[in-house]
């Protein structure tokens, strides 16, 4: 997310401390990197830190991962502000990353980012009055198969359009968390109109006899080669 | 050795060179914004392309290394379209605001624009626009012309060892600050006005002052501390306007400090302009002839051993070899150079120079620090101590009170009770001086201006010669200074002879009565408040500490005003030339001491300043060999005696108010405000690098 200085004011809490669950979490992707390079663990520290305060990262608990990894603060602010997925101002309880980019875009996400505003009532970069949406516009989520995509903190909800859009939310303002994935009951990116291929199981023999390199494979791309 | 094929030019460069720098030695110039090569390589402006053969794209020379074989184009159609295109990219979001900018006539953008810039702009949409930060009283900020080369972040983290710069935000938005607005915390923080290729960030103080080819440049030296950095003075009609950093790879490299830079505000303030007589407790104006026919008159009325000295810590050597010529001819041998009552010792030189050298800093692999802190003292020092310890393989301990010098110091001691303890040999870092290669110690005023410090002078002698740091091509003993004239004084013996009384003595004197007339040389951190019935002389430039106790005050000529020899920590002679003339009716002051010897009637044997140059050369060789470092002679030096355990304490209390000119200075007392919440000697935890 962008700067903190744009948007409505907001308190920075004064401190912040790990909770002993997620310090032993810190220790352990701290383990992961050479003793001297503690440093390399600032984005899985940030990402727990994120998650404690409520989706956003307070300056404090910056300052506090940064003396956990013994870095000058600045050069955590330089990673956090460079990542758009870290949030340096309040969000509310559903972050609501809409995917406008073009193949969603193709696919309807005007829809999909409409029905947000005009359900909740927000603009994009804008909270709720009670706190429980922001909705901001994103780039490529990489789930263009399914598009369009509006990704609910961590989820993907695919396959939307405004009326599937309005139920998901009606679903979140209700307190019941509607199951992710895509909201026309497809498995996966499997067509829209059922199978078209590979609709039986295949041939016992063939599949017991398939292997990563077919015979005559491998003498033919030496040929290739040589030519 | 690869060997490359530059512009149709073969050299062989040691493997690593990278191709820039391998155009460099056959005096190619490429043009570069990010490429700086004290600083590390980012290797992100993409100005320096050039064309390899064999590579399908231009290539970073700065950061590229030379391969075998190489054949490099620097000037092919190639190479120059790649940076017309990346020449373009940068103004895309550049203001073309020249004319309005401080930059202006000294901008590297500028410059490379006429080179390789188009007539005109094909970029249509808005310009980014940033908005202002605030680094505190030193550089002003105009972000919006920032062309992102990090140069300012690299110095500050690497350099100065402050990392409180950082590029916030991703492409567009991405933006150089504190991220945090504070101020800028290093004392070296105006060298990035220097590094910065464009007119990003500028001087404060100088703001819309003048433009460079209006300037008059004079070529001196530093000496608002002792390392005697080389610096250009900018004037402009009469006045001085700024200092830049001069290059000397022995002494400064292209880095001063903050308080050399921009403490110049201060010689206009507070200037002494005209002679001052003190008349039923006021002091009045007065002209030259009765002011010199006064001091004429006092000197002559009183024996000689009732006549007692003290040089200043900005005194050039001229004037202190012309007082003590005068003094001497009068039988005075109270005399004393070390105002803080520092008890070097004049006798062996080596015993109170900086031996290693500050570029031999480089090549040391252990070092301790006795009551001194580098980083206020001598931020050059303290800058060449960092580099040496980020190459690695660089212990340092200190023995005083704990320090933040930018990076690790081992806190081994807090005062005497250490030092007595390495004498002995039961100190851990007597064994780890011993078995460095290349140990080195240095002793600070902290530890020399105090009662015992003659002992302890003798205490490190002897370390350094127990612990093996004094070798026929070593010599780790050195002696860190804080005033730029001390060294220059000793080597003039400018201190009590046969029979004479040192600092504490002299104002002892004043007080019982004994000593007559005090002669201050711009000598002003002294305690004047009861200098008795004593009739105080004092000359010097600036109405400070010691003007305001002098019964006659004769206006002398600041270290910008006149030509003068001083002497760094180091023991190496340089010459300060004269930029400006001294405001009003002050005189350089070897003129004033010659206008005083001749009213007395003992006119001292020279009447211009090649002629006293002369004269000092003969009794003071080593004064006439500038910019040489002559090899001294190990000998005896110091006193036996027991050592206080009692803590060291730093000289320096205050960074940005250490002498008449940095306390006269409006940006300084500005700079002490901001920091006032941060004291620069508190001990600072955690991340400050």
């Amino acid at each position: 997310m962008s700067e903190p200085v744009s948007g409505p004011p907001f308190e920075q809490p004064a401190d912040f401390e790990f909770t002993a669950e997620n310090l032993e979490r810190a220790k352990a992707h701290i383990a992961k990197y050479p003793p001297g390079r503690q440093a390399s663990a600032v984005l899985p520290l940030l990402d727990l830190a994120q998650r404690q305060s409520g989706g956003w990262l307070p300056r404090a608990a910056m300052d506090r991962v940064a003396a956990i990894l013994d870095m000058a603060p600045i050069r955590v602010y330089e990673v956090s502000t460079f990542y758009t997925m870290f949030n340096l101002r309040p969000v509310g309880r559903y972050l609501l990353q809409a995917c406008t980019t073009t193949p969603c875009w193709l696919r309807g996400s005007e829809a999909v980012v409409a029905a947000c505003k005009r359900k909740l009532g927000i603009g994009i970069g804008e909270t709720t009055a009670d706190g429980l949406f922001t909705l901001i516009e994103v780039e490529c989520l990489g789930g263009c198969v399914n598009a369009p995509i509006l990704q609910v903190n961590d989820d993907f909800y695919e396959d939307l359009d405004g009326a599937a859009t309005e139920r998901l939310l009606d679903a979140l303002k209700s307190g019941t968390v509607p199951p992710k994935g895509s909201a026309t009951g497809r498995g996966g990116s499997a067509p829209f109109k059922g199978k078209t291929a590979l609709t039986e199981p295949p041939d016992a023999a063939v599949a017991a006899g398939w292997t990563r390199n077919p015979p005559g494979a491998e003498k033919q791309g030496e040929k290739e080669d040589a030519g | 050795m690869p060997k490359v094929t530059i512009d149709g030019q073969e050299l062989e460069v040691p493997a690593g060179t990278t191709i820039f720098q391998a155009c460099q030695q056959l005096g190619i110039e490429i043009p570069h914004f990010c490429y700086h090569e004290r600083l590390l390589i980012a290797g992100n402006c993409r100005m320096c392309l050039v064309e390899v053969e064999k590579s399908p794209k231009p290539v970073a020379s700065c950061a590229m290394p030379v391969a075998d074989g190489n054949v490099i184009l620097t000037q092919s159609e190639k190479a120059k379209k790649a940076r017309h295109g990346v020449m373009e990219m940068l103004l895309i979001n550049h203001p073309l605001d020249c004319p309005i900018c401080d930059q202006g006539g000294e901008c590297d953008l500028q410059d490379e624009a006429m080179a390789y810039g188009f007539d005109r702009s094909r970029y249509r949409e808005n310009k980014r626009a940033v908005p202002e930060k605030d680094f505190g009283p030193l550089v002003a900020t105009h972000m919006t012309r920032c062309i992102h080369c990090t140069r300012c972040i690299r110095f500050l983290a690497d350099v100065a060892g402050v990392p409180e710069l950082g590029g916030t935000g991703r492409g567009e938005d991405m933006e150089i600050g504190t991220y945090i607005e504070r101020a800028l915390s290093s004392e070296l923080s105006g060298n990035i006005i220097d590094l910065c290729p464009v007119g990003a960030l500028t001087s404060k103080p100088y703001a819309f002052v003048a433009r460079p080819w209006e300037l008059r440049k004079t070529e001196s030296v530093d000496v608002l501390d002792a390392v005697g950095s080389n610096i250009r003075v900018d004037a402009r009609d009469g006045r001085i306007l700024r200092v830049l950093p001069r290059l000397n790879e022995a002494v400064n490299e292209e880095w001063i400090s903050d308080k050399s830079r921009f403490a110049i505000d201060g010689l206009v303030r507070k200037r002494l302009d005209r002679p001052y007589i003190r008349r039923n407790g006021r002091l009045v104006e007065t002209d030259w002839r009765s002011a010199i026919e006064l001091a004429a008159e006092r000197l002559k009325a009183v024996p000689g051993e009732r006549i007692a000295a003290i040089a200043g810590d900005l005194c050039d050597a001229e004037s202190m070899f012309a007082l003590k010529l005068l003094l001497g001819g009068l039988g005075a041998a109270s005399l004393d150079c070390r105002q803080d009552g520092a008890r070097l010792d004049a006798r062996c030189r080596p015993g109170y120079v900086f031996n290693t050298t500050i570029a031999g800093i480089e090549n040391a692999d252990a070092c301790l620090l006795i009551g001194t802190d580098p980083r206020h003292e001598a931020a050059i020092v303290n800058a060449r101590l960092r580099k040496r310890y980020l190459r690695g393989g660089f212990r340092v301990a200190a023995i005083g009170p704990a320090l933040d010098l930018t990076f690790p110091v081992e806190q081994v001691g807090e005062g005497g009770e250490a030092v007595s303890a390495l004498v002995r040999g039961d100190h851990e870092w007597a064994s780890v001086l011993e078995a460095a290669k290349a140990p080195m110690l240095v002793l600070g005023q902290g530890a020399l201006a105090r009662p015992d410090g003659a002992q302890i002078l003798w205490a490190a002698r002897a370390i350094a010669e127990t612990c093996g740091l004094i070798r026929p091509e070593w010599n780790g003993f050195n002696v860190l200074h804080r005033a730029a004239a001390r060294v220059g004084g000793l080597d003039l013996g400018f201190v009590p002879g046969p029979g004479g009384r040192d600092v504490a003595g002299i104002l002892a004197g004043c007080r019982s009565g004994e000593t007559e007339i005090l002669y201050l040389l711009g000598a002003d951190e002294l305690d004047l408040t009861d200098t008795g019935s004593a009739f105080v002389i004092y000359q010097g430039h600036h109405g400070d500490r010691g003007a305001a106790h002098a019964d006659l005050v004769l206006p002398g000529a600041a270290y910008t005003e006149k030509d003068g020899t001083y002497v760094n920590t180091e023991g190496r002679v340089q010459l300060a030339r004269r930029a400006v003339f001294p405001p009003g009716e002050a005189r350089e002051d070897w003129a004033i001491l010659r206008a005083i010897s001749a009213a007395l009637g003992r006119a001292l044997p020279f009447d211009t300043l090649p002629e006293l140059r002369r004269h000092m050369a003969v009794s003071h060789p080593g004064l006439a060999e500038t910019d040489e470092l002559l090899p001294g002679v190990w000998g005896g030096f110091g006193e036996v005696g027991t050592i206080a355990p009692a803590a060291f304490a730093y000289p320096v209390t205050d960074f940005y108010a250490t002498d008449a000119i940095s306390r006269a200075s409006p940006t300084m007392a500005e700079c002490r405000e901001t920091f006032a919440r941060e004291p620069a000697t508190a001990p600072r935890t955690g991340t400050h690098g």
